[in-house]
């Protein structure tokens, strides 16, 4: 009877506290469906990882062996980009291929919040892996943190994740408090031009030579994204890229959320440093927002034709989650107004943006 | 707070953010010439 008691005996208000955190973000996943394919594993992993005695952690625990297997050796989130890139049609941004700027400008918040954290005292590497949960994109924060801070991937990995299910609701007062109601109101003319399945195809590989060469070490980051949109758009290997889009992506999706949710232990969660993570993050997804409006704001200086400058905040990683809050930015200013395709290319740019930006951090804080 | 630390970070911005917009420059190149090259006439 007494061993029946021991794990009731060892349970310690930390574990009671992240038992809550962990049905949150379970109830986040299920109830507001949140991120759910992320969030759901991740608490369930911390439900796991914080049971007295857990068999799913240690030295012999499959959660840590995963660990080790697929974070430690960055494989889990490279596996996740090929099927990625498998999803994502190029197609928009190689139509209108002017958004890639917004996709670069609405890195700032990555930047920005790097020198927020390096101001509250962390180092340039730990300072680094924050700032990257702005790239909106958890599995290159993931990539990142691993390299850089290790200490700190529990707490970036579920700020990245929560907070990119949290774009409809951060990004409006950022961008209405940045405009004007005329320039809400900007109509921007969209001319439907064809793209040839040659430019599909050599894009990818094209994209992969030129960030290899500029940043060696992103290569393997957009290497593997631009894989997967090889294998969808060369067309002769349906079922590669079916299989990256759907068994690769749900599996890896499924294993590396549960790992990361087992990383969240009450002795390495509840810290003051992940209240600031979390802070700085919203933080990074703010900055990124504004990044991009004013970017827009900016061009509009000097061009004719007038870019309405909500575009410029979709020029984040979050797909298509945030080109739908643009549009309906734009509708609300003008319910006959639409963006929704410019928006969808700048959002488009920020996948590859966001890319870019993790591998030119990891070639330049050293 | 370790003010060097800070200044390393603004160079590191300043050279990120000049270098992710130099990269997507390139790109926008790279499309419009691609595009030019095999238009979907062809």
């Amino acid at each position: 009877m007494t061993d029946l008691l021991t794990g009731f005996k060892a349970l310690s208000l930390g574990n009671i506290f992240m038992f809550v955190v962990a049905f949150f973000l379970i109830y986040l996943a299920i109830e507001k469906e949140y991120e759910p394919m992320l969030l759901l594993p991740i608490g369930f992993g911390a439900i796991l990882a914080n049971i007295p005695f857990s068999g799913a952690i240690g030295e012999h625990g499959p959660l840590t062996i995963l660990f080790n297997a697929g974070i430690i050796t960055e494989l889990f989130p490279l596996l996740i980009f090929i099927g990625v890139g498998a999803m994502i049609d190029f197609g928009p941004l190689l139509k209108n291929p002017k958004m890639l700027l917004f996709g670069g400008a609405a890195q700032f918040g990555i930047f920005f919040t790097m020198s927020m954290a390096a101001l509250f005292g962390y180092n340039l590497k730990e300072a680094a892996s924050i700032g990257i949960i702005g790239a909106a994109d958890g599995p290159t924060s993931i990539y990142v943190a691993n390299r850089f801070a290790m200490n700190l991937l529990a707490p970036i990995s579920v700020a990245a994740y929560s907070y990119m299910s949290l774009v409809p609701i951060i990004q409006p007062p950022v961008i209405r408090a940045l405009t004007t109601e005329s320039e809400r109101k900007i109509r921007m003319p969209y001319e439907e031009n064809s793209i040839s399945k040659k430019v599909k195809i050599i894009f990818p590989i094209a994209v992969t030579l030129v960030a290899g060469i500029i940043a060696p070490t992103s290569a393997a980051l957009v290497g593997f994204l631009m894989f997967g949109n090889l294998l969808r758009e060369c067309g002769v290997t349906e079922r590669l890229s079916k299989s990256a889009q759907n068994e690769l992506a749900n599996l890896v999706t499924i294993l590396l959320g549960i790992t990361i949710g087992s990383t969240m232990t009450a002795e390495g969660f509840l810290k003051l440093d992940t209240l600031k993570i979390i802070g700085m993050g919203l933080v990074a997804f703010i900055f990124d927002t504004a990044g991009g409006v004013l970017f827009a704001k900016f061009l509009n200086l000097f061009s004719k034709n007038k870019i309405n400058p909500m575009v410029g905040a979709a020029g984040i990683s979050a797909f298509p989650m945030s080109a739908r809050v643009i549009q309906k930015e734009a509708q609300k200013a003008d319910p006959s107004n639409f963006i929704l395709m410019h928006a969808v290319s700048a959002n488009v740019a920020g996948q590859i943006g966001s890319i870019i930006a993790g591998g030119l951090i990891l070639a330049l804080v050293k | 707070m370790n003010l060097s630390v800070f200044y390393e970070s603004l160079k590191v911005m300043a050279n990120g953010m000049s270098g992710i917009l130099i990269v997507m420059a390139v790109f926008y190149m790279l499309i419009t010439v691609l595009t030019k090259l095999f238009p979907e006439n062809q």
